[in-house]
């Protein structure tokens, strides 16, 4: 009788990448409907067209790479970047803007350098910087909570597409009448304007940690990402090291004077603190890849976004604290190696 | 009866707590095969030189006679596991990777089964110095049944020059499916604690650890039992936790001892030597019952088998003829392989014998297709479960960019192979084969160099030596001219004269 020739082992791996990340998307969902809840339709609507773009132009850059775009698209990864890009706009957003950004995540930052696997920076946010940076002002427009009490106007589904495909709001309205400044401008501008901080707690977008609304969609996405954890789809390093460097030093500068620095509170509950901890932070292709280097690495944004919060001049740094890290993700990996069983401990002799 | 109780252990780091899959072996005693037609026996069924043959085509053995000696520092003997005819000494597959042929001696059985005599009983083992007993077990023809098959002797040997604290007996069997040490647990304590008892005097030792994982209940018992009967205090036994692959050698030592066998070193630098609990039993068969290592207990398993079980099979029986033993095969047999699901070697055909290694013999049916590899995404999922703590992602990564100095520094050769990270890993990489590979290759690179560096140094050598003897001429010219000028013309003149009467004589 003849037998086949393969090689060992013999067992066949459970997981799969495509799997893991619809896990990922799946995590998002509850986060994703409170944001539409509180900041309206046009998250679906940027969705949509992060989706068409992202996945579009992964297919057409795989198609010219001369692989097979059904393969590549069928890892889901490319809908991760469109879905994590639309967390980052706000919900009233030109499609030319989202389009601009999903096309230099993938075909720039995602398959310029390799596709999967091989992109040193985070596809998403490097796509969210790009848009940051070309369009500042259509990157400024968010609109307030949904809470029933604030006094504003809200733009209807169809306002919203009409928005969405055009840039210009009904006759009716003016942006100065639909936008609010979202919580972490609001602080950051009112501590620099020599405000304290119960002055500027004050404000009806402020709720009971962060800003209104952006509380429980923080609630709902850490709610996915200890989903994650169980799941055991990311490990706890990365967020635990984005939470040590973001909020051990706030907490020193809360500590030291509590009237011209916002609380460990509202900082992890506002702007992409938990998004970034979680979902952001961990794709694994652009992080530290050892246990210690994913702590230094979680670390080091974290440390970032609060200096880019405390100084700098954007009012949250997510992004810019991922990209710089992602930089710096090689170096890490190089020093952080783990002892392997076997050889001398460092300092030990040999 | 008591409970063996668990001690603490020292940690290993990572590793998988997999289905283990064996009581459809374990759930009969071990049954014991007849007498096949044809014993085929490899001369080469351990690590080192193959022995020689020292019998003849025609020849008639009996059952225990040496039919091949070591030849070599490092080798072990095969003995006729039956008696009968030796038809032929020639090229048979084997169950190395695929079913590669090597060179065999091929007995025809006669059926009689008859034992060869022995010439003289030496005295029991208690009663001679220990160098003596570990010559004895060099004759046995035993070498390591967990799978690594290095003669015993020499390990042993090796290790009394070594500063030993303890002996330590791998009941260990933490691979899938695998359940012959199990069984061999179960229904032959006496022999391997007797095995272990052996060793402790050939290496004066006093201190011995018989560890068993803790979900082998009845194989714990059955030690636990004798160990009370014999009261020896120099020997302990020990559980740990069923977590692949605690059975390694190395891993085993870190383990019980909390020590890190060094890189490219052996557990006897840490002062442990580690046996396995068949291994000590052949010992024990050999030295009490003079009978070689002949047959060995084997487990046969697996979807495509039709009565998995364990048995005691003669060495050179063909896993054809075992496979027919157990009621043949079921239509799910695809793959044949030689060993446990994680390490083992598919073979071809089941022409193959059993040899002194084969622990297990799995027949499967085919996983249906995984999909294609995808690119690695550094989840690191198979750093977390390395029991070396090696960063296979970035071990593979090197290896792709085949960056030598990288995939050294990150510890290529400190690989165990055990397959773990290829389980955990979402891309389906096979990343086990792939070390396996880059090692080979490094490897031949390496012998490859090294040849290139002697022939180097040779043809310096040869160089130097050709300059020298020219230079030497040229010194002895120059003296004999500088002699001739000093003594003036008329010594010149008296040496061409006496050079052409040296002519004239002629």
């Amino acid at each position: 009788m003849e037998f086949v020739r393969r090689e060992a082992p013999y067992i066949a791996p459970k997981a799969n990448v495509s799997s893991m990340m619809l896990q990922v998307l799946v995590a998002l969902i509850p986060a994703a409907l409170a944001h539409v809840w509180y900041f309206g339709p046009g998250f679906l609507c940027n969705l949509i067209i992060a989706a068409i773009f992202c996945v579009g132009g992964e297919a057409l850059v795989v198609r010219l790479r001369g692989r097979s775009p059904l393969a590549t698209i069928s890892d889901y990864s490319a809908l991760i970047t469109a879905v994590l890009l639309t967390f980052a706009l706000p919900s009233l957003t030109p499609w030319w803007v989202t389009a601009t950004g999903s096309l230099f995540a993938i075909v720039i930052a995602k398959h310029m350098y390799g596709g999967l696997g091989f992109n040193v920076f985070n596809p998403a946010m490097v796509g969210y910087i790009v848009v940051l940076i070309a369009f500042p002002m259509d990157l400024n427009l968010w609109v307030a909570p949904h809470m029933g009490d604030i006094d504003y106007q809200y733009l209807t589904l169809l306002q919203t597409i009409a928005y969405t495909l055009t840039g210009s709001l009904p006759e009716t309205l003016t942006f100065d009448a639909i936008s609010r400044a979202t919580p972490l401008d609001a602080m950051q501008a009112g501590l620099r304007t020599m405000h304290t901080f119960g002055e500027i707690w004050a404000n009806p977008i402020m709720g009971n940690f962060g800003g209104r609304g952006w509380e429980w969609i923080g609630n709902l996405t850490l709610a996915g990402g200890i989903w994650l954890l169980i799941k055991k789809i990311i490990r706890w390093h990365i967020p635990v090291g984005v939470f040590a460097g973001l909020l051990i030093p706030m907490t020193v500068m809360y500590a030291i004077d509590s009237s011209a620095n916002a609380g460990p509170g509202f900082h992890l509950f506002s702007g992409a603190t938990i998004l970034c901890a979680f979902f952001i932070a961990t794709d694994p292709v652009s992080a530290a890849t050892s246990p210690k280097g994913r702590l230094v690495y979680g670390a080091g944004i974290g440390f970032l976004i609060f200096s880019i919060r405390q100084w700098g001049s954007y009012a949250d740094g997510v992004a810019f604290a991922v990209v710089l890290m992602n930089m710096a993700t090689p170096a890490i990996d190089y020093v952080t190696r783990p002892h392997i069983v076997g050889h001398p401990r460092r300092g030990q002799r040999q | 009866m008591s409970a063996a109780p668990t001690y603490d252990l020292g940690k290993l780091h990572g590793g998988l707590r997999l289905q283990a899959n064996k009581s459809a072996s374990t759930a009969q005693a071990i049954h014991k095969v007849p007498v096949p037609a044809q014993l085929v026996l490899p001369i080469a069924q351990h690590v080192g030189d193959p022995a020689q043959p020292v019998v003849g085509i025609g020849e008639r053995v009996l059952k225990g006679q040496l039919i091949a000696e070591p030849d070599g520092a490092l080798g072990a003997p095969v003995h006729a596991s039956s008696s009968g005819k030796i038809v032929a000494i020639e090229p048979w597959p084997v169950s190395r990777r695929y079913g590669e042929n090597a060179p065999c001696i091929v007995i025809e059985c006669d059926g009689e089964d008859r034992h060869i005599e022995r010439a003289e009983i030496p005295p029991a083992y208690d009663t001679l110095p220990p160098d003596v007993v570990l010559t004895q077990i060099l004759q046995g023809g035993i070498v390591g049944l967990g799978g690594a098959v290095f003669p015993t002797a020499q390990k042993l040997m090796q290790a009394v020059t070594c500063e030993l604290k303890y002996l330590i007996l791998n009941g260990v069997e933490c691979e899938p499916y695998i359940s012959c040490d199990d069984a061999l647990m179960r229904e032959y304590a006496r022999e391997i604690v007797g095995g272990a008892q052996i060793l402790l005097h050939a290496l004066e030792l006093d201190s011995g650890y018989i560890v068993v994982e803790s979900d082998k209940p009845e194989a714990i018992h059955a030690i636990a039992d004798v160990l009370a009967e014999v009261s020896d205090d120099r020997l302990v036994l020990k559980q740990v936790p069923s977590i692949y692959p605690s059975g390694g050698e190395d891993q085993l030592v870190q383990l019980v001892t909390n020590l890190e066998v060094p890189s490219g070193g052996l557990p006897t630098d840490v002062g442990c030597l580690v046996q396995n609990v068949g291994t000590t039993a052949a010992i024990y068969d050999w030295i009490i019952n003079h009978e070689p290592l002949i047959a060995r207990v084997t487990t046969i398993t697996g979807d495509g088998i039709a009565q998995p079980m364990n048995l005691d099979v003669r060495i050179g029986t063909t896993v054809a003829d075992v496979v027919n033993f157990v009621g043949g095969y079921t239509d799910r047999a695809e793959q044949l392989i030689i060993g446990g699901p994680m390490t083992g070697k598919t073979v071809t055909t089941d022409r193959v014998p059993i040899v002194k290694a084969t622990n297990c013999i799995l027949v499967l049916s085919q996983d249906p297709a995984l999909g294609p590899e995808m690119p690695c995404i550094r989840c690191g999922n198979c750093a977390a479960v390395c029991p070396v703590q090696l960063l296979p992602q970035q071990l593979f990564w090197y290896a792709c960019a085949d960056d030598e100095a990288k995939i050294r520094s990150y510890g290529l050769t400190d690989c165990i192979e055990c397959g773990c990270c290829d389980l955990v890993c979402p891309s389906h990489i096979p990343l086990t084969f792939d070390f396996r590979m880059a090692k080979a290759r490094y490897r031949e690179m390496a012998d490859e160099k090294a040849r290139a560096e002697r022939a180097r140094l040779r043809f310096e050598a040869r160089n130097e030596r050709l300059e020298k003897q020219q230079k030497a001429r040229d010194d002895e010219l120059s003296r004999q001219k500088e002699t001739a000028q000093q003594a003036g013309p008329e010594a010149i003149a008296a040496i061409l004269k006496r050079k052409q009467q040296a002519k004239d004589e002629d």
